[in-house]
Formats: C-alpha cells, sequence, structure tokens
C-alpha cells in the first residue's frame, strides 16, 4: 500500500497550501495520476481559475497558465486552437465555472470545445471566505446566505452536469464524488476517461467533483465527509450524465 | 512589396494581420468592425488559420490570452463597448506579459453610444482601461496603407515587449477606400522560450501567470515591467510632423483628426497663417519630447479630436502648459470640419498679436 503515496510525476513537489480535509489535495492527486498513466504530462497545458485552487499553476508539473475568474474554459479554448495536438484541461470551483464563468462553460460544451474541464462543487466560495455560491444548496448557511440559503429570493442551486449534458456539443460528462475509496477510484477512473476522451479527439468532456471545504462549511474533515454524503449527495445524484461514446467503448 | 490594391480599411486590417503572419483570430460581432471578423471568417480557414466567434467579446480576449500563451500570433477586434468588455483581458495580459494585437474601431459613447466614427476611447486605451500598473503599446493610423503597416508592426512591437497592443483606429477609417499595398513576407516571430507548447518532459513546466501575494514582489514585478515600458518610451515613439519648423500655431490630433486638420493647415497658409500640424502615430508612447521642442518655437496649440477634449490632456502634460493649447472637437459620431478647425487656427492666431 505504501505506492498509494508516491507522488505522482505530473504533480510538482512543492507543497500544497490546502486546509486539512480539504477535497482539492485528492483530486490533485487524481488528475496528475491520470495524466501519469495516459503519458501524456510532456504535451498537457493545464488552466489555473480563482478560487482556492489558483495555485495549481504551482502544483502540476504540466505547463500552466492561470486565467481570469470564470475565464478559464475561453483560455483553455485558446490554447486548444492555437496547438490541438496539446492535452488541454482547466480546474475551477463552481463559483468559478458556474457564476461568473457560466458563459464561458456553456459556449465551450455547446462548441465541443476539445477540452478537459475538472469542475470541483464545494457548495461555497472558498478562498473568498465561505460565501454563497451558485451550488450552496437550499437552505445552506453562509456569510452572505447567513439566514440559509432561501430559495424565494436567491432561486436554487446550478445542477451543472445535468444542464451541460443536454448540449449537443458535450461528448462525455460525468459527477463523481471523493467521499469514500469506492467513489475515489469512480473518480479517477471518469477523470482518465475524459482525458483519454481528448486525446481521442472526442470533444468536451467534463467531471465534476463534488467535494469538501471543511473550513468554510465550519465543520471537521471528518464531519464535511458525512456532511457531504447527508446534504450534496441527495442532491447531486453521481453518474455519467451524458456519453456519446458510450455504446462505443 | 506587392501591387497596390483598393481596400477598406477594415480589411485592409484583416489582409495586413495574415500578412503578418497571423493565424488565430477571435472576435465577437460590432459595428462599424464587422468585416474584420467576416474577412477572417472567409480567409482564415482556406489558409490553415483559426477563426472563432466567441461568445462575447470577454471571451475572444481570453481566447486570445490563451493563443497568445501558447505563443501563437493572435488577434482580436471590436468597437468601443466591446473594448470595455476586453478590458479586463487586457489587464491581465499585460500582467501576464503575453503578446497581442487589439483593434478597436472606436465609435461614439458612453453606453450604446452610437456607431459612427469617435476617438472617444482615447483616455480608455492610454490609460489602462483595465485594473493595475500597466500600458498598452497604442498606435494610430491616418489612412488605410498605414492601417495594414501599424497592424504588421504592431504584432512585432508586441512580441518584442511581450506586451499588448492596440491599433486605434475609427469608424470612417474602417469604412474608408484607399489604395494599399502589402508586403510580402511577415516580421520575424520574437523567441518564445515562455511559451506553453508542452513541456516535453526536457525541461521544468512554464507558468504564465499575474498572481503574487507576495507585496514585495509584485512591486518587483511592476517595476520590472515598467523598465521595460520606459525603453519601449525611449525607442518605439512615432509621429509626422507637417509645416512645424516655422510655425506660430500648431494643430495636434491623430487619425481621422489629423486628415482634417492638414486641410485646415493648408487653408490657413493660404490665408498667411504660420500653421502647422503634429500628429502622434503612437499614442502610447506619446511624442512627449518632439511635442515638447515644438513648443520652444511654436507659441500656440490647438488639440483637435472626436472627443470631450481627452488627447488635449497629453498635449498639454507634453508641453507642461508652457504655451496655451485649446480644444477643437467634435463628439457623439460628429467629425470637425476643415472650417471649424481654420477657425480655431485663426482665433488662436489672433490672440498671438
Ligand atoms: C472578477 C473577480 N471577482 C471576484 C473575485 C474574488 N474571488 C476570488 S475567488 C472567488 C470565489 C471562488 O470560489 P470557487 O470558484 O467556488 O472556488 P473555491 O475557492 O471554493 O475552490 C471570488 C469571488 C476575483 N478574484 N475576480
Ligand atoms: S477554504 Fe475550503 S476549498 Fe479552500 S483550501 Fe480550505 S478547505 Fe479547501
Amino acid at each position: 500500500m505504501a505506492v498509494v503515496f508516491e507522488r505522482p510525476h505530473a504533480l510538482t513537489d512543492v507543497p500544497m497550501h490546502y486546509c486539512p480535509g480539504c477535497g482539492h489535495g485528492i483530486i490533485h492527486r487524481l488528475v496528475a495520476e491520470a495524466i501519469d498513466s495516459l503519458g501524456i504530462e510532456g504535451k498537457t497545458i493545464g488552466v489555473a481559475s480563482v478560487g482556492c485552487s489558483v495555485f495549481s499553476y504551482n502544483y502540476f508539473n504540466t505547463d500552466m497558465v492561470q486565467a481570469a475568474h470564470g475565464r478559464a474554459p475561453a483560455v483553455a479554448t485558446g490554447v486548444k486552437r492555437a496547438n490541438p495536438e496539446n492535452v488541454v484541461f482547466t480546474y475551477q470551483g463552481d463559483g468559478d465555472l458556474a457564476a461568473i464563468g457560466t458563459a464561458e462553460t456553456v459556449h465551450a460544451a455547446a462548441r465541443g470545445e476539445n477540452i478537459t474541464i475538472i469542475f470541483v462543487n464545494n457548495a461555497i466560495y472558498g478562498m473568498t471566505g465561505g460565501q454563497m455560491a451558485p451550488t450552496s444548496l437550499p437552505g445552506q448557511i453562509t456569510q452572505t446566505s447567513p439566514y440559509g440559503r432561501d430559495v424565494n429570493t436567491v432561486g436554487y442551486p446550478v445542477k451543472v452536469s445535468e444542464m451541460l449534458s443536454q448540449l449537443d456539443g458535450a461528448a462525455y460528462i460525468e459527477r463523481v464524488a471523493i467521499n469514500n475509496t469506492k467513489n475515489i477510484r469512480a473518480a479517477a477512473k471518469a477523470i482518465k476517461k475524459a482525458f483519454t476522451y481528448q486525446t481521442e479527439g472526442k470533444g468536451f468532456t467534463l467531471i465534476e467533483v463534488v467535494s469538501t471545504c471543511p473550513t468554510n462549511w465550519g465543520l471537521t474533515p471528518e464531519k464535511a465527509m458525512g456532511w457531504l454524503e447527508e446534504n450534496m449527495l441527495p442532491y447531486y445524484p453521481l453518474g455519467v450524465y451524458k456519453d456519446k461514446y458510450a455504446d462505443k467503448n | 512589396m506587392a501591387e497596390k490594391v483598393l481596400m477598406k480599411g477594415n480589411e485592409a486590417i484583416a489582409e495586413a494581420a495574415i500578412a503578418a503572419g497571423c493565424r488565430h483570430y477571435f472576435g465577437y460581432p460590432i459595428t462599424p468592425q464587422t468585416e474584420i471578423a467576416a474577412y477572417m471568417a472567409k480567409r482564415m480557414p482556406k489558409i490553415g488559420g483559426v477563426f472563432l466567434q466567441a461568445e462575447s467579446e470577454v471571451s475572444a480576449v481570453n481566447m486570445v490570452i490563451g493563443a497568445a500563451s501558447a505563443g501563437v500570433r493572435v488577434m482580436t477586434s471590436s468597437s468601443s463597448p466591446g473594448i470595455s468588455l476586453k478590458s479586463e483581458g487586457l489587464s491581465y495580459m499585460a500582467g501576464c506579459d503575453l503578446p497581442a494585437l487589439i483593434v478597436n474601431v472606436q465609435r461614439g459613447g458612453p453606453g450604446l453610444g452610437g456607431i459612427q466614427p469617435s476617438q472617444s476611447d482615447y483616455f480608455q486605451a492610454t490609460r489602462g482601461g483595465g485594473h493595475g500598473d500597466y500600458h498598452m503599446l497604442v498606435l494610430a493610423p491616418n489612412s488605410v496603407q498605414e492601417m495594414a503597416q501599424l497592424t504588421i508592426q504592431g504584432f512585432a512591437l508586441a512580441e518584442k515587449y511581450r506586451m499588448p497592443c492596440m491599433l486605434l483606429a475609427d469608424g470612417t477609417m474602417g469604412q474608408m477606400m484607399e489604395p494599399v499595398e502589402l508586403p510580402d513576407s511577415a516580421p520575424e516571430m520574437a523567441e518564445k522560450p515562455w511559451a506553453l507548447t508542452g513541456t516535453g518532459l526536457s525541461r521544468k513546466h512554464n507558468i504564465i501567470n499575474s498572481l503574487s501575494l507576495t507585496p514585495d514582489e509584485l512591486e518587483r514585478w511592476n517595476i520590472d515591467r515598467y523598465a521595460r515600458y520606459a525603453k519601449v518610451e525611449a525607442d518605439e515613439v512615432m509621429y509626422e510632423e507637417y509645416l512645424t519648423e516655422d510655425a506660430d500655431v500648431c494643430v495636434v490630433g491623430y487619425g481621422i483628426a489629423a486628415r482634417v486638420a492638414r486641410n485646415a493647415v493648408n487653408a490657413a497658409r493660404a490665408k498667411g497663417i504660420k500653421a502647422g500640424m503634429f500628429r502622434p502615430i503612437t499614442l502610447w508612447p506619446f511624442p512627449k519630447a518632439a511635442l515638447n521642442k515644438l513648443a520652444t518655437t511654436c507659441r500656440a496649440f490647438i488639440s483637435v479630436e472626436l472627443s470631450m477634449g481627452q488627447l488635449i490632456e497629453d498635449v498639454e502634460l507634453a508641453i507642461r502648459c508652457s504655451r496655451p493649447v485649446t480644444l477643437c472637437n467634435r463628439t457623439g459620431g460628429m467629425i470637425p470640419s476643415p472650417e471649424q478647425v481654420l477657425a480655431s487656427i485663426e482665433e488662436a492666431a489672433a490672440k498671438l498679436n
């Protein structure tokens, strides 16, 4: 089992700044392992977004560019169109992808842009200290919904995977989680499949990873996993939402 | 040089960009520059290039950022309201030291404004537009030939100094038809060891980034960038002087305003007034030293512009308010007539006696 803790080559040895129990560290590892196992590190370009994961440009060993808040899919589009033989991915939080970057996300999917998006849904704005996200749950208490998210005044969470799966341009959309070994394995498989599809020129792929933010949820890492299971998973069911090539696999 | 062909300003920009080796264009339709996008949509697929209509100017400029990060010669074009949306991206481009060409075929503002020609984005272009300490190169052509030439030069300058370059035109020039000559060869591509092409597992990963949470580091980055800007100010200033040697009154204007000014200067000379014209071609870097030198002999200045008094501030700053500077302008899509400029020249000349 010692092998499990070996650092993937696609991760640098820079110590990560994430809080204890934060999902970002696990998800970085899964992305890096997928890159390693496909042997694509040397031709992969990553796009970091604005959020807690902004410093992912220091953590991934691939060439990296840091995009403005919400713009990562557009930046990735430019990178990919410049050198289509490169593998291009973005790594984005829910505020970045589903609020300020909604247009960029939807249209990258609609165009069938041949990129991979790793979308980390932790139901909150982590970096700015715990404000309501487009994916915060009904009733969820955050700094900017101190009485709980009131759907009558601020509306409902955005279900990104369900929404994007309606677009003809999307090739593969799956929602995964990191709350237990089984789900982490499934997440690893999904991320690898998304990158594989990209290398095969199959088009737009997005993996939504249901994750934790113990710090801004105000919970211990253990309790955060419990909260994810009890609250997020019922609202955000896991599974494949779109796979254009399902029969052909 | 190839033979001369008759072209619209907007088309000349597009064709010149292609001649300059640009094979990536990202844009969003807006009058009065849409011909550039239409031209690129037609030509790019035929020459192995990329034309992509983005979902907004915000996305278009970020696609430019992506392509520039990947090391290719890339451009976008828009008009005033679209440039406002691109301004976030311009700030990031400056902060990431990325070269690209951004064309602004200006129209009247503020707000949705109008679709007629204007120069009212002068402050936006020369003072930043986006947030933070930064500059762009700003080139202001006054003929279709110059639109083509400065497009080509713009790419080269942007790459040489790793910074965004704006070609600042206006609706009249975009629509104007004139003969153009395009060069046969593109400027050489600068070395781009910083570009994101994939590490090939043979080098450390490249990072393109404008973030630093360490104030002294961010300060250092800005100071370094301004050292580069100082070099641009020393080496890349462009301007044209017309009959300024013995001029008492000098009209300052760029782009379309300079064409009107030139006619007015000729009319004033015919009336015996010693008038001249000073035309900045680079608006940033502004030809401060040349204009200040002119103020040692020339006794009055007039800023001719299609805006409410924007260029005039740079004229006053350049000559350190050592001479009177008056404003001769129209705005909102209106263009000053040669008669209006002539009247301003006569007024200024009368005050000298
Ligand atoms: C244009 C702009 N608006 C606002 C911000 C401030 N900001 C930084 S991160 C962030 C939210 C990020 O939340 P999310 O995408 O959910 O990522 P997380 O931090 O939870 O991983 C905001 C609003 C910014 N940097 N830029
Ligand atoms: S604030 Fe939340 S998302 Fe950010 S690093 Fe800490 S736990 Fe992770």
